[in-house]
């Protein structure tokens, strides 16, 4: 499979973010709750989307808790799914199940075979007992020659990184760090699990933009699970809300005015989210609250 | 130095060593000191066995230890007791069992010192095989292993999400570290063998900058270590085993003490 073919989804979303849905025909701006199989709801595509990994009717149960029940996902090739919820909703334990890294109690998990996977984990810290360097770190993904590993990094923005070692990181360094680990694998499908937790708001802002110009540039798909909720809503594809179980979804916009969205994260979470898709002369700040257009992040104009 | 006994105790733990760096990395990063501790302790039962039966006593020991390694990856599984106390009590329960077996089958006159201590300079030309070809198929998996179980070690979630089969390594791991635990009992006995896993890596921490780095450092160390312990015990007479690990720990402390100084500052 030519891994830059552009699916439909994501030519649309490469284009930037409209204010219309990006498939009338079948999406309309409806929120579909709860999911039903995500092929009856692409019936206009023009062209089949490719699926890099599903799950059907995921139960996880540890201790007597449900940790998820009865979720449906998938990830075409190409697209970007954004997974929110609230802490402890089992966002982390799905993104473990779909990896194959956690086995669910039932359900089916689906993967394209040998499909290429890049992952960022939450929290990734590496004990000071190893010593590692950035170079060895990244090659540990594939086994790259340094002219590849430095192309990685640069990607990143984190080329003057190489010699050093990853214990001795920033959160932020070692971000950009495990991100260039992922992409030297050249990945069909990129899993971001929290990847802003620890990182300013400015440079968050900036690393949903390179994830963004990486996914136009390498056409991979990307899950990237979210529990905030402004910038990432604006350059996904289709938006995942779970809470133990897949409470609504659908396009951002969408997604944002369900009322299962709203009573989740609060009324004023929609509110600052329509107001993000519909003006664009300003950001918000983390409350949600529209700031002037100065202290806009860099970057950010490219998702409106 | 060219007296037969004295070279068969060059060459076995100067063997060692260097079969033991590698994987004395993995026993540092993964925090499984204690692990091999319960696993060399139980070795006395082995011994015990080996001579209730008559048999290659290394055998008897591999025996042992491969089966306590596989109970205690099952027993890590509960989460009850935590993990150190697991390993606290089967090295114990090990070791008392052991010394009741071996008592039994060897009467008073039994000779603990040498299964707990070792006796580096009673290697026979049969020992000398069976730590070279052990230890070649050890060095062989080792370098086989090397490169998932590094990336385990750094991130057992992004290796399993990379492809890695993390669980088979994990395993293989134990199986190895019970084969290298065997042999190195009959060289620095049941107390001593963890030493030779562990202190060499800890000493090669400080001057490393890559992975790779540390496990040839901890091979220099261990292997120098055996040099001059050897030529210690020959020239005052000391325990062979004992003298070795007391150059271990100099190693150790030469090389760790520039850190403690700049962190002081």
């Amino acid at each position: 499979m030519d891994g830059r073919e552009r699916q439909p989804p994501s030519s649309a979303a490469s284009g930037g973010h409209q204010p219309h849905p990006r498939e009338p025909a079948t999406w309309n701006g409806e929120v579909v709750a709860p999911t039903p199989a995500p092929g009856q709801r692409r019936l206009a595509a023009p062209s089949p989307r490719q699926e890099l990994i599903g799950a059907r009717g995921i139960l996880v149960s540890r201790s007597g808790r449900t940790l998820l029940q009865d979720v449906d996902i998938e990830v075409a090739a190409g697209e970007i799914v954004t997974l929110i919820g609230p802490n402890g909703a089992g966002k982390t334990t799905l993104v473990r199940v779909l990896l194959g890294i956690l086995a669910p109690n039932r359900g089916e998990v689906r993967r394209k075979p040998g499909l290429r996977v890049g992952y960022v984990p939450q929290r990734l810290e590496v004990d000071r007992t190893i010593p590692l360097t950035v170079a060895r770190f990244v090659a540990l993904g594939r086994r790259a020659a340094t002219a590849e590993i430095e192309q990685a990094l640069r990607e990143v923005g984190a080329a003057a990184l190489l010699e050093r070692q990853v214990s001795e990181l920033s959160g932020g360094e070692l971000q950009r760090v495990v991100l260039a680990r992922a992409l030297v694998r050249s990945p069909e499908l990129l899993v971001l699990d929290e990847p802003v937790r620890g990182v300013d708001y400015a440079g968050e802002a900036e690393l949903y933009t390179l994830i963004g110009r990486l996914r136009s540039e390498r056409g991979f798909g990307v899950l990237l699970v979210s529990h905030d909720l402004h910038i990432v809503m604006a350059q996904s594809d289709r938006v995942i809300c779970l809470n133990h179980h897949v409470c609504c979804s659908g396009v951002p916009r969408s997604v944002a005015q369900h009322p299962e969205y709203a009573r989740l994260f609060g009324p004023q979470a929609s509110r600052a989210f329509a107001l993000y898709q519909h003006h664009h002369d300003h950001s918000h700040d983390l409350a949600g609250a529209p700031q002037p257009s100065p202290s806009v992040p860099p970057g950010a104009q490219e998702f409106k | 130095m060219t007296e037969p006994f004295l070279m068969r105790a060059l060459l076995g733990g100067m063997g060692l060593a260097l079969v033991a760096a590698p994987l004395g990395c993995f026993v540092v990063w993964r925090r499984m000191a204690y692990f091999g501790e319960a696993v060399a302790q139980s070795g006395l039962i082995g011994i015990a066995v080996g001579l209730a039966l008559a048999v290659n006593l290394t055998t008897s020991v591999l025996m042992v230890t491969l089966v306590v390694s596989g109970l205690l990856v099952l027993l890590g599984r509960q989460n009850l007791v935590p993990i150190d106390t697991l390993l606290g009590l089967v090295a114990h329960a090990a070791l008392a069992l052991g010394v009741i077996t071996a008592s039994l089958v060897q009467g008073p006159q039994l000779d603990l010192m040498t299964f707990l201590f070792g006796d580096i300079f009673a290697i026979s030309r049969g020992d000398l095989r069976w730590i070279y070809i052990g230890g070649i198929i050890a060095l062989a998996v080792e370098i086989w292993l090397w490169r998932p179980l590094l990336a385990i070690c750094v991130h057992e979630d992004l290796a399993a999400a990379e492809g890695t089969r993390t669980e088979t390594f994990k395993l293989l791991f134990v199986l190895l570290l019970a084969l290298v635990v065997a042999i190195a009992i009959k060289i620095v006995g049941i107390l001593l063998t963890v030493a030779f896993l562990i202190m060499p890596a800890a000493a090669a921490r400080p001057l490393s900058e890559t992975p790779e780095q540390m496990a040839v450092f901890a091979a220099i160390f261990g292997m120098l270590s055996v040099a001059l312990g050897l030529f210690l015990s020959v020239s005052l007479d000391t325990p062979g085993g004992p003298s070795i690990v007391l150059m271990l720990a100099v190693f150790f402390i030469v090389a760790v003490v520039p850190s403690v100084v700049r962190h002081r500052r």
